[in-house]
């Protein structure tokens, strides 16, 4: 089984991440980017599907050219080969473009299944999934916490709020993958040296038929007005327990009225 | 006044909480009109109509069961096509965000998730939402197509008002692509007989502090009438099922108040709960970065604080 797995390059989520104050984008060059955390869960559940059977997991991102670095850890965890979509045009793009081009993407790379993460952890919306599904007409199952592949059938279990359910496909979709699926590898030195040698293409729009006017962000179907940083927390009390610090915590609630 | 469509969340018929914030949002932009999925509307009628919806559509397909949220993508889209409504609101739970984004890609227009309010603006609806872990407040438009927004619960107090909840019956053909994929078997959650996570006023979570053992943060929640909620160091470690999980990759939260036990604060976790209205974190480390964010804190032992705690308000209640 031949796996496409869509990742994304983005902001460290333990720096201080903020805006582009002259288009109110998320500010990508102050900040030093890597790959989203919640898709090498993607990457991780690709390799050990095609390590059970047979068949090539290529990475594809969309993004600037720093972006390089995300596919790169992935052909380092064993992926075979990485698609990188980078056009000046596609800057600013919102979920929609985005989708847009990963589904133009995808459909030009050889694949039976495409694995995605649960949501990117800058813009978390978690969306992107269904619209690519949307765009290829294929199902899309999210939230997965297990993946089973027999043949061209994938059994997935995905734990709900309000049930935990099993899911049977056959043919193409989109899966998308928790935290809670499997436990990423780490590079081994020889995947790091291995993957100097494995191919990264680099397409642009025009090898994918979009319109550059389809994409960016003039293109954007919402637009953000403004941004502000919230207000940091005023400093509160804190008191050591000295025997009686569940009857202060309780005084504390009861003077705010929640007892 | 134009429709703004409400996508229904309901359990058999039991409209929740969420559903009703977004009708009285819903107010604000034109006349609601509810879309009800599922057999049970005679169950949910009155409450829709008591909030303000002038019409129910209803998609009573038993079919839909069994497939994921395509076909209901399918039919809201039909509904755009066909009432031009001003808007379409709907929870920002999984499956309301999901529907969003396939109904994004069909309709041809914006969508903004996880929204806490909700205006009329010149050019369609201004949305309010919070960014990079609640660090940043963000201002957004919808400028293409019909605004579609998912909204978190607890983003406005519900009011009620009369609307004539007119039922009406909608249709949809699943299409080949959708039936692909079947649900094959649904084991529904055990109820704990406490709040929804998510929806609840008040959250009492427990991280790798408790080492293990929840007794004392769910008594402590239960005084309270709270929803438990734990870290993500709890889940992994097997203390709790990842529905419980508040953080970056679980629920992102935002109570009344916000009790923190034993538990850090890692970003990964203030990302889910640092836009609580009150927070109050007990953890035994006075370096802890939870603290940072509290407006009352115990440098202590969870299981010495906590059942005091417990045992303090059950005396206060009486």
């Amino acid at each position: 089984m031949n796996i496409v797995v869509c990742v994304k390059y983005v902001p460290d989520a333990t720096a201080d991440r903020t805006f582009d104050s002259s288009d109110n984008t998320v500010d990508r060059v102050g900040v030093d980017g890597l790959l989203s955390e919640l898709d090498e869960y993607a990457v991780e559940e690709a390799l050990k599907i095609v390590e059970a059977s047979d068949g090539e997991v290529t990475v594809l991102t969309v993004g600037p050219s720093d972006a390089a670095d995300a596919v790169r850890k992935a052909l380092q965890m064993g992926a075979h080969k990485a698609v990188h979509v980078t056009d000046d045009a596609i800057a600013g793009s919102d979920a929609i473009a985005t989708s847009l081009v990963l589904a133009e993407a995808i459909k030009k790379i050889d694949h039976d299944l495409v694995l995605c993460g649960m949501a990117s952890t800058d813009g978390t919306m978690g969306v992107v999934p269904q619209m690519v599904a949307e765009r290829l007409g294929v199902p899309a199952v999210t939230y997965a916490s297990e993946v089973r592949v027999d043949g061209d059938k994938v059994t997935i279990r995905r734990d709900g709020d309000a049930a935990s359910e099993t899911i049977e496909a056959t043919g193409n979709l989109v899966v998308s993958v928790t935290d809670q699926i499997n436990e990423p590898r780490y590079p081994s030195f020889k995947g790091i040296m291995a993957a100097k040698k494995k191919p990264v293409e680099s397409w642009g729009l025009s090898d994918l038929g979009v319109d550059a006017g389809q994409v960016g962000l003039g293109a954007a179907y919402t637009k953000v007005a403004s941004f502000e940083p919230r207000p940091p927390r005023t400093a509160g009390e804190i008191v050591t327990d000295e025997g009686d610090g569940g009857i202060k915590l309780v005084e504390f609630l009861a003077s705010k009225k929640f007892v | 006044m134009s429709e703004v469509l409400v996508y229904v969340d309901h359990v058999d018929g039991a409209v929740t909480k969420p559903t009703t914030e977004l009708l009285t949002l819903a107010r604000r932009l034109g006349e609601p009109s509810a879309v009800f999925v599922g057999s049970a509307v005679d169950a949910a009628k009155e409450t829709l109509a008591s909030f303000g919806a002038e019409k129910i559509y209803v998609l009573d397909d038993a079919s839909l069961s069994e497939y994921l949220v395509a076909p209901k993508a399918e039919a809201l889209s039909a509904l755009v096509a066909e009432k031009s409504p001003a808007a379409v609101l709907l929870p920002a739970t999984t499956e309301g965000k999901e529907i969003g984004g396939r109904l994004a890609i069909r309709t041809d227009s914006g969508l903004i998730t996880d929204a806490v309010d909700v205006e009329a603006s010149g050019d369609g609806v201004a949305t309010t939402q919070s960014a990079f872990a609640g660090n940043f407040t963000v201002s957004a438009t919808v400028t293409k197509g019909t605004p579609i927004v998912a909204v978190k619960p607890n983003s406005v107090a519900p009011e009620q008002a009369a609307g004539a909840g007119a039922v009406e019956s909608v249709s949809v053909e699943i299409s080949a692509g959708a039936k692909s994929a079947k649900i094959t078997d649904s084991k529904p959650r055990e109820k704990t007989g406490r709040p929804e996570l998510t929806e609840a006023a008040i959250v009492v979570s427990g991280g790798r502090g408790t080492s293990g053992d929840f007794s004392q943060v769910e008594a402590f929640a239960d005084s309270l009438g709270a929803a438990v909620g734990a870290s993500r160091a709890a889940v992994d470690s097997g203390w709790m099922p990842h529905a419980f999980q508040v953080g970056q990759t679980g629920k992102t939260v935002s109570p009344q108040l916000y009790v923190a036990n034993g538990i850090s604060g890692a970003i990964q976790h203030r990302a889910g709960m640092q836009t609580s209205k009150t927070i109050v974190a007990v953890n035994k480390d006075d370096e802890a970065p939870i603290f940072e964010l509290v407006d009352f804190g115990v440098v202590g032992d969870l299981k010495a604080v906590l059942p005091q705690a417990t045992d303090e308000v059950t005396k206060r209640k009486g």
